[in-house]
């Protein structure tokens, strides 16, 4: 009886922690001063002001689109790569995911600045299309390490044995394979997506003129003061996320 | 047998291809800089720079916090983890989706947050005094980037042991308790073991972001403390440097081979780091 | 796990919806692209800008002339128009960055913007051919009355003992040794060794004093009365006030530094009409007006100074500040690759003292 109390007391501790700070902005969001440091009464005038401002709703859109198309397009190559990793010899195995790590362990800056390097040499046009690149190729390990672990649980005879029965291999793997990794790719996409959403630095130097994500956005503010308005976007989200996370959780639990 | 081998090189090379691009060019692009000046001329100079007093410096700090802040991320996260792999099965995506969650709110606004809570005029300070209690003067030191270390890479810990330690098999733990050991040998002898992959990979995420910072030590230190990503990020965006920041790059990029050589030896099955 | 996947699904697409009015067109009469200091114009200008000419404003920002530098250098993006702080526009007119105005397409520019500023810009741009002045003014200390009991005249209050953990000083290479360079009284555009050393020990000396080495937030830090005395743009002085009425911002006796953002033009824009326009757009009293309101620091803008109606500002010994009075009042200059190198040098080991 005492174990389980120190336990919910200790998880209880951790999630005050790591909720503190947002609880913090969300109180910003309904401060009339425009300043953080200074508490100028109650207001909701910021979630109106929000959605007359076009910067931070284009930047909005930016963002999510960004988050959206990479880690889509980085699930579709990483699990591909999974499926041909999985099957590689043992040392071509171990350097192509030494080569997979690197984007994940080297710092942002270097990540973002040998990019920014890459692009100007090759003459590309800086903007939506430039950060898509970086992050899809950030989001890539963060797919592959999802996926990977799954891949190895599945047993190879099966995919052959589809094959056997006269299936082609696109339909054995769409039919045999793809069920059994779906989670790891589904969890591949959300960690995309997550860090794709929460990436600063290598946007930053990625970026072109006038294309702005919310990170950015907010570096610049970070520097002028950030502006209420942000703190009412980043409770808007939160709220978004958190309420329907709740309702798909109270929703009947599906089989699988 | 033939052909599985060709379809699998189609598969494979598309993210070969992108890999080598995207991936292995900028990376030569950084040595290139690194290892020359500004001339083009070859030097070893921007790699030795790590030497003098204040680059020294500078990564001794930061090497000696971010080790702090790992230690203490994982003296938190690993009891976490175990209550959290004994809880509920159903409820997996769940608690990793917890642990995300304060990801999607900007890891900027977020850090700076507790500049508000921590300041000596600041939340914690105002409860603090009201509860006659003494104030918590840490802001500007290297406790608050301790502080913003362990708060900002946490889930980072979190999740990989979580995930390993979900995948035991409770039937070994039953196992070996049947055989007559106690708790603490269970732990020792089995769950620790099993869950060295996750540790490997929770130490990696969050020791080698913790080593490269420079948002946290500006935003929490108050720029009195100068770490060696600090160091990198001024000589590329202020000084415009770049050959000195690729070079110093290059120093820390050594950390980062370290770490893939320690996981390939604890990992030997390539198994990776299941986020 | 699939519901969770459709749980952000269905976040991505509330939010996407959210975002979705936020897509604008392009202009009919072309576009330019603005490189500017972050918050530093009235959104609202920008809108009439573009109702007015037909023409779409690209809009980013920069945090430091540093930052900016090789953006623009690189030619990564093509910039139209920029609002870079004096040294910087004279090196990048040093290295043919810049194109050269028509100012016969500027009306505006020519005939609101006052004599004196025109003559300050010659220090960097000497024919003013370059740039168009838009905002100015200087560096001084900001202090909270309730807890500096003393007249504070001097810079070398930032030295004082007695306000341990309470200074707020500037974390860039060149506003921390003007301040330490103008205490020793020398020129803070020195390039002497010998000089620069003298200030780094200063800096040294005075490092275990500092709260804080912060840009822009000395703002918020002050009004949340987390410091008694900061270094600070004279621009965010007015706004500081306003919130705080405790802070009192003054220059000090051994000089500083007298700074000017002007507008300048790429030698590669693609839209240099455009551009000009732009600046000339910017010139307009009542959109200079418009800009000194929102972001309160002083304009060049003679014209839209007299249309402020509230006179304390109008005459506000602190936007307006009749700069005779003051003596060893300097500009930065570009001191040359070397230069920077050198202050960047000796700033790294102030820091990592």
């Amino acid at each position: 009886m005492i174990r389980t109390t120190a336990k919910k007391i200790y998880i209880a501790l951790i999630f005050v922690f790591l909720y503190a700070p947002i609880a913090t902005l969300m109180v910003l969001s309904f401060n009339a001063s425009r300043t953080r440091a200074k508490w100028g009464g109650f207001t909701t005038k910021w979630y109106f002001s929000l959605f007359e401002n076009r910067e931070i709703m284009q930047a909005l859109w930016n963002t999510l689109l960004i988050a959206f198309i990479s880690s889509f397009i980085a699930v579709i190559i990483g699990t591909v790569a999974c499926i041909a990793i999985n099957n590689m010899p043992k040392r071509s195995r171990a350097v192509l995911m030494g080569v997979t790590n690197i984007p994940m362990l080297n710092a942002d800056i270097v990540t973002g600045i040998s990019l920014m390097l890459l692009f100007i040499s090759l003459g590309f046009k800086f903007g939506l299309g430039t950060i898509l690149l970086a992050h899809i190729t950030f989001n890539i390990p963060y797919v592959i390490l999802c996926v990977m672990p799954r891949m190895k649980q599945i047993s190879p005879s099966t995919f052959e044995a589809a094959l056997d029965l006269g299936a082609s291999p696109v339909r054995a793997f769409f039919k045999v394979v793809f069920p059994d990794i779906m989670p790891g790719v589904l969890s591949g996409f959300l960690m995309a997506f997550t860090m794709s959403l929460d990436d600063f630095i290598i946007t930053h130097f990625t970026k072109g003129a006038g294309v702005d994500t919310l990170s950015t956005k907010i570096y610049t503010e970070v520097k002028k003061g950030i502006k209420p308005e942000m703190y009412a976007l980043s409770t808007i989200i939160f709220i978004t996320v958190l309420l329907l996370l709740f309702l798909v959780n109270k929703a009947p639990k599906e089989k699988s | 047998m033939k052909n599985s081998k060709s379809s699998q090189r189609l598969l494979s090379s598309p993210y070969i291809a992108w890999a080598v691009i995207f991936i292995i060019v900028p990376l030569c692009m950084v040595f290139y800089y690194g290892l020359t000046d500004k001339t083009g001329a070859f030097t070893f100079e921007n790699i030795a720079a790590i030497m003098s007093a204040e680059h020294a410096k500078a990564l001794w700090l930061s090497l000696g916090l971010s080790l702090i802040s790992t230690v203490i991320c994982f003296f938190i996260a690993y009891p976490l983890a175990m209550i959290l792999a004994n809880m509920n099965v159903n409820q997996h995506s769940f608690i990793v989706l917890i642990f995300i969650l304060p990801m999607w709110m900007n890891f900027l606004l977020r850090t700076l947050a507790w500049q508000t809570l921590l300041e000596k005029t600041g939340v914690i300070n105002n409860v603090l005094s009201f509860l006659h209690l003494p104030s918590l003067n840490i802001i500007n030191t290297p406790y608050a980037i301790v502080l913003g270390m362990v708060y900002n890479f946490l889930p980072f810990m979190v999740l990989p042991l979580y995930n390993s330690l979900v995948k035991i098999d409770p039937n070994v733990i039953n196992a070996a308790k049947d055989l007559g050991a106690n708790n603490v040998q269970t732990f020792f002898k089995i769950t620790f073991p099993l869950s060295i992959p996750g540790i490997i990979s929770g130490i990696t995420m969050v020791f080698i972001p913790a080593l490269t910072t420079f948002v946290i030590s500006n935003l929490l230190g108050g720029s009195k403390i100068l770490l060696i990503g600090n160091v990198i990020e001024e000589s590329f965006t202020q000084a415009g440097n770049w050959h000195l920041g690729s070079g110093l790059s290059i120093v820390l990029m050594i950390f980062i081979i370290v770490n893939m050589v320690a996981s390939a030896i604890f990992d030997k099955d390539g198994e990776g780091s299941a986020l | 796990m699939k519901k969770y996947l459709s749980v952000f699904c269905m976040s991505t697409a509330v939010l996407l919806s959210l975002a979705g009015c936020g897509t604008g067109t392009s202009g009919e009469n072309g576009e330019v692209v603005v490189y500017n200091w972050g918050e530093y114009l009235d959104p609202e200008v920008l809108d009439i800008f573009e109702e007015e000419t037909g023409i779409k404003v690209i809009y980013d920002e920069f945090e430091t002339n540093e930052i900016m530098y090789p953006k623009v250098e690189s030619g990564a993006s093509e910039y139209d128009v920029i609002c870079p702080s004096d040294y910087m526009i004279q090196k990048m007119i040093e290295n043919d960055l810049l194109a050269e105005l028509n100012f016969d397409n500027m009306p505006n520019a020519k005939a609101n913007i006052g004599k004196q500023y025109w003559e300050q810009s010659q220090q960097f741009d000497p024919e003013n051919k370059y740039s168009v002045p838009y905002c100015w003014g200087t560096v001084g200390i900001l202090y909270n009355k309730t807890m500096v009991d003393e007249p504070v005249d001097s810079w070398s209050i930032l030295w004082d003992e007695e306000y341990k953990d309470n200074i707020l000083m500037q974390d860039s290479v060149r506003d921390a040794f003007m301040v330490a360079l103008k205490l020793n009284g020398y020129s803070m555009n020195s390039t002497d060794v010998s000089e620069l050393e003298t200030a780094k020990n200063a800096l040294i000396e005075q490092k275990p004093l500092v709260q804080a080495y912060v840009i822009d937030q000395v703002r918020d830090k002050m009004i949340g009365n987390e410091a008694a005395i900061g270094v600070i743009y004279s621009g965010e002085a007015i706004f500081t006030q306003r919130e705080n009425p405790d802070l009192e911002y003054v220059i000090p006796k051994e000089g500083t530094n007298v700074w000017i953002d002007s507008w300048v033009m790429t030698k590669d824009s693609q839209n240099k009409e455009n551009a000009e326009k732009f600046i000339d757009f910017m010139c307009r009293p009542d959109i200079a007006l418009k800009n000194f309101e929102y972001i309160t620091y002083s304009t060049p803008n003679d014209a839209a100074r007299d249309l402020i109606e509230d006179e304390d500002i109008k005459n506000s010994p602190v936007a307006f500040v009749d700069l005779s009075q003051y003596s060893n009042l300097e500009t930065y200059q570009y001191l040359g690759e070397d230069g920077d190198a050198l202050y960047n040098e000796l700033w790294k080991e102030v820091k990592s003292n």
